[in-house]
């Protein structure tokens, strides 16, 4: 291109907050059939929900929060030029992203030695309600844990940006990343009532 | 054009003490879930999740700094996704 | 800027042959100039458009008798699903907004370029992925698809043909949609040229604009929805079985969440382009320009309100019935407001009947009349009676090629001209809208009557009654094919060896025409500022 390089941070932040509105919409369309599904069958839901693991929940939960706030701090770091409290708190952001993972793993694994998975056994045996709550909490963690890795992909290729010196415009580029990030956070903040709560 | 933004940073307090609130209404949540209200207790819990979100966007996303383009933008999705799952239950419930 | 001599055309070949680079394959794939990217997908589009084309008339073929004509059940099944998903997805929902979007956006802005040219490159190649696999899955696993465009379950999750791969490919090409909404909500907001405030935005600009926002808050349903699709098929989740607690009926609700504001994806960019023409070729500014531009915004929220209208004999409560009932025909207030401010535009104006302004004046008597059948089955009571009936097809095919797809033959002739700098042979093209004009009214009207009469649609049989009616229609189809052919053997016969054009060929006020035909690979050479509204044809000096 002949032209310069055309840098709009708002726009770009703009367009962002756009792509996130997709995921919510995206997100949005489980929620609506967890409501809907809910509504028909309280009970099911209950009993089924009462199974999960609320100590793993909990422990996810407190990690992503947690994740968000060093993501938040790094950004601010960056815009006073502390670059090293930056790449830290990236650091701690993909770490937590990772044990979130782990977590998920053994919390998957145990409900599959359960029996416990879309067609399993066990759901075909019981009550409907249960079934369609479970096969909805694989397909919504399961979308969730896929956004949480792809988040800190994108954390740590934003990290290793930063840490080669490459200065033009990656403030903006974590801003953006980091808003990724917070939707995660955002989602799961649903999620974790709605299926670990329900009780 | 407009809608240009002052960058704002926001101080590293003011981050902390969000995460401290965020942690809190997380204890909350879970502490309600075991009193028994009945079917109020879907609406305590997504009440509750609607506030941390509401933190979160507000001050981690900055969605209190910026102008007023992405304000109404944030509410137009909102209200599409609210009137999706609402309008649905025009046929859930009355089925 | 408001200079409307026509500039030395002919020679310099503008973006169309860079200096340096050439116009090699290569540099035109790997380009992110909108108007490159533009012209990639309207090649794109118009191929597919062919093939969907070529499905459509074997599908009148076989209707042409009763019984068995050319193909057997299955294959008509796979027929009528391939036509839908190729014409739907391929080459109305893209078709304006993906092809004339890219190539004008900018330019009406005053704009270099869209706000994330790399993007706007990256959604091209996921049409092109999505589009391909869509092809492949033709080819490929256990036949082609055939549960109709629509994808219900049950019959989507268990028929062994080859319908994952299908969805996967609508998935992509729903990203590919997402991406160029983002983009032009964001270029809208932030690329206009100084003095171009939201009352001097051309119409066209404000219909792409909203159709946007429905790209962007209501496809992502689709992915969600095309995601259980697949969970249903390979993993077995049973969340629309209701031998495990599903209900398929959900499943049809989160369709149309998305499809039905779809339609107005579809339909929104034809109205604008019909609000840029009719006042150009009426030389006379637009009546009521606010009123246009904000249903335009209306149509998109409203559209967005109604989908349970196609699922009145799902099974769906009652409630659910009257509540989308009522809201269907809300949704017609904004529609005929257009409609009235275009023929309010009209009146007194002094009307040059050139191609443009035939297929944007035939766009809004087939849209009304498409409009006007559709309140029929917006009406719960009446709707049961015709549901899945030809009236149904005839009704939005009448709204979809009628409306659209005359809209986009209007882009056409008004573009193109100043995308190649050539103009096509006038009374040819005028030739060729009479025999589309007079094809599709015998077409779809006679699909409508047999429609009322009780001929169900998706069947490749029929009782010998409606024999008579589907034979004048099949006759109706090759018609408009004949009329195809000859517009677009003519539109690329002006392409390549028409009369050189100067900038400004039809007198337009708007941005555009103020750049040589074709345009630099700039755009405009200095920044424009903007002294006029979008239809000041005094002030812009060409009146």
């Amino acid at each position: 291109m002949s032209l310069a390089p055309h840098r709009d941070e708002a726009g770009d932040r703009l367009g962002m907050w756009l792509f996130l509105f997709t995921e919510l919409l995206l997100f949005g369309g489980l929620f609506l059939l967890y409501g809907v599904y809910l509504a028909r069958t309280p009970e099911d839901f209950i009993r089924a929900g009462g199974e999960l693991d609320l100590v793993l929940g909990t422990a996810n939960t407190v990690l992503l929060i947690t994740s968000s706030l060093t993501v938040a701090v790094a950004v601010s770091a960056l815009q006073k030029g502390a670059r090293s409290l930056t790449l830290g708190m990236l650091g701690i952001t993909v770490l937590c992203a990772l044990i979130f993972l782990v977590n998920k793993g053994f919390e998957w694994r145990a409900k599959i030695d359960h029996d416990i998975y879309p067609g399993s056994k066990r759901l075909l045996a019981g009550e409907g309600g249960e079934s369609v709550f479970y096969s909805l909490y694989y397909l919504t963690t399961g979308l969730h844990a896929l956004h949480v890795l792809l988040g800190a992909a994108l954390l740590g290729w934003v990290g290793f940006r930063i840490r080669g010196g490459r200065r033009d415009g990656e403030g903006a580029v974590l801003e953006n990343v980091g808003l990724y990030w917070h939707l995660v956070d955002l989602v799961w903040i649903f999620i974790f009532p709605l299926y670990y709560l329900i009780l | 054009m407009s809608e240009q933004r002052q960058t704002h940073i926001i101080g590293y307090g003011t981050l902390v003490l969000v995460w401290v609130l965020l942690l809190l209404l997380t204890g909350t949540t879970i502490a309600v879930s075991r009193v028994d209200l009945g079917a109020l207790h879907v609406w305590a819990a997504l009440g509750i999740a609607c506030l941390k979100a509401a933190l979160v966007i507000g001050i981690f996303m900055h969605m209190r700094y910026e102008g007023r383009l992405l304000r109404l933008s944030l509410l137009t999705a909102l209200v599409t996704l609210a009137i999706f799952i609402g309008l649905t239950f025009f046929d859930v419930l009355y089925r | 800027m408001t200079d409307p001599t026509p500039s030395a055309a002919g020679s310099d070949r503008g973006f169309l042959a860079r200096k340096g680079e050439g116009s090699t394959i290569l540099a035109w794939i790997t380009s992110t100039d909108h108007k490159r990217i533009g012209l990639l997908y309207l090649y794109a589009i118009l191929s597919f458009f062919l093939v969907g084309v070529v499905l459509g008339l074997l599908l009148r073929l076989e209707l042409l008798a009763p019984g068995r004509t050319i193909v057997d059940a299955q294959t008509y099944n796979a027929l009528f699903t391939l036509h839908g998903v190729i014409m739907i997805f391929l080459f109305i929902i893209p078709g304006i907004p993906a092809a004339f979007g890219n190539l004008m956006l900018p330019l009406l802005l005053g704009a270099r370029d869209v706000a994330f040219p790399r993007l706007n490159l990256f959604s091209w190649y996921l049409y092109m992925t999505g589009a391909l696999l869509a092809l492949t899955a033709l080819f490929t696993g256990g036949g082609p698809p055939d549960t109709g465009w629509t994808f219900y379950v049950p019959f989507s999750a268990r028929t062994t043909t080859n319908v994952s791969l299908a969805v996967t490919a609508v998935f992509i090409l729903g990203f590919s949609s997402i991406l160029t909404g983002l983009n032009f909500v964001t270029t809208t907001h932030r690329l206009r040229a100084r003095g171009m405030g939201w009352g001097r935005l051309p119409l066209f600009v404000w219909s792409l604009y909203a159709t946007a926002w429905v790209q962007i808050l209501a496809t992502p349903i689709l992915a969600i929805t095309l995601i259980l699709i697949l969970a249903e098929r390979l993993l077995g989740t049973g969340l629309f079985d209701p031998a495990r607690g599903g209900d398929p009926i959900m499943f049809q609700h989160l369709f149309w969440i998305y499809s039905h504001p779809a339609v107005y994806i579809m339909v929104l960019p034809g109205m604008g382009v019909v609000s840029e023409i009719i006042p150009v070729f009426s030389r006379k500014p637009v009546f009521g320009y606010w009123a246009i531009a904000l249903s335009s915004i209306a149509i998109a929220g409203a559209g967005s309100l109604v989908w349970g209208h196609h699922m009145f004999t799902s099974g769906m409560s009652d409630m659910a019935i009257l509540v989308f009932s009522f809201l269907t025909f809300v949704v017609a207030i904004p529609s005929a407001i257009k409609v009235f401010n275009w023929v309010a535009t009209l009146y007194k104006g002094s009307i040059a009947l050139d191609p443009p302004m035939l297929f944007a004046l035939s766009f809004v008597l087939l849209f009304s009349i498409g409009g006007l059948s559709g309140l029929i089955l917006g009406a719960a009571a009446t709707d049961i009676h015709v549901h899945d009936t030809h009236f149904v097809v005839g009704h939005f095919h009448y709204v979809m090629f009628g409306g659209t797809g005359f809209a986009f033959f209007a882009a056409l002739h008004y573009w193109l001209p100043k995308i190649y700098g050539r103009m096509y042979n006038k009374r040819v093209a005028t030739i060729a809208w009479g025999f589309m004009f007079v094809g599709i009214n015998i077409l779809y009207f006679f699909m409508q009557v047999a429609g009322i009469r009780g001929m169900p649609r998706r069947y490749y049989d029929y009782l010998p009654e409606f024999a008579a009616l589907n034979q004048i229609a099949t006759v109706g189809s090759w018609i408009l094919a004949f009329g195809l052919f000859l517009m677009f053997g003519n539109l690329l016969r002006g392409v390549l060896s028409g009369e050189p054009v100067g900038a400004n060929p039809w007198g337009g006020a708007t941005l555009e025409w103020t750049v040589p035909s074709p345009p630099p690979e700039e755009n405009f050479s200095v920044e424009p500022v903007v002294t006029h509204g979008p239809y000041d044809f005094r002030e812009a000096g060409v009146l």
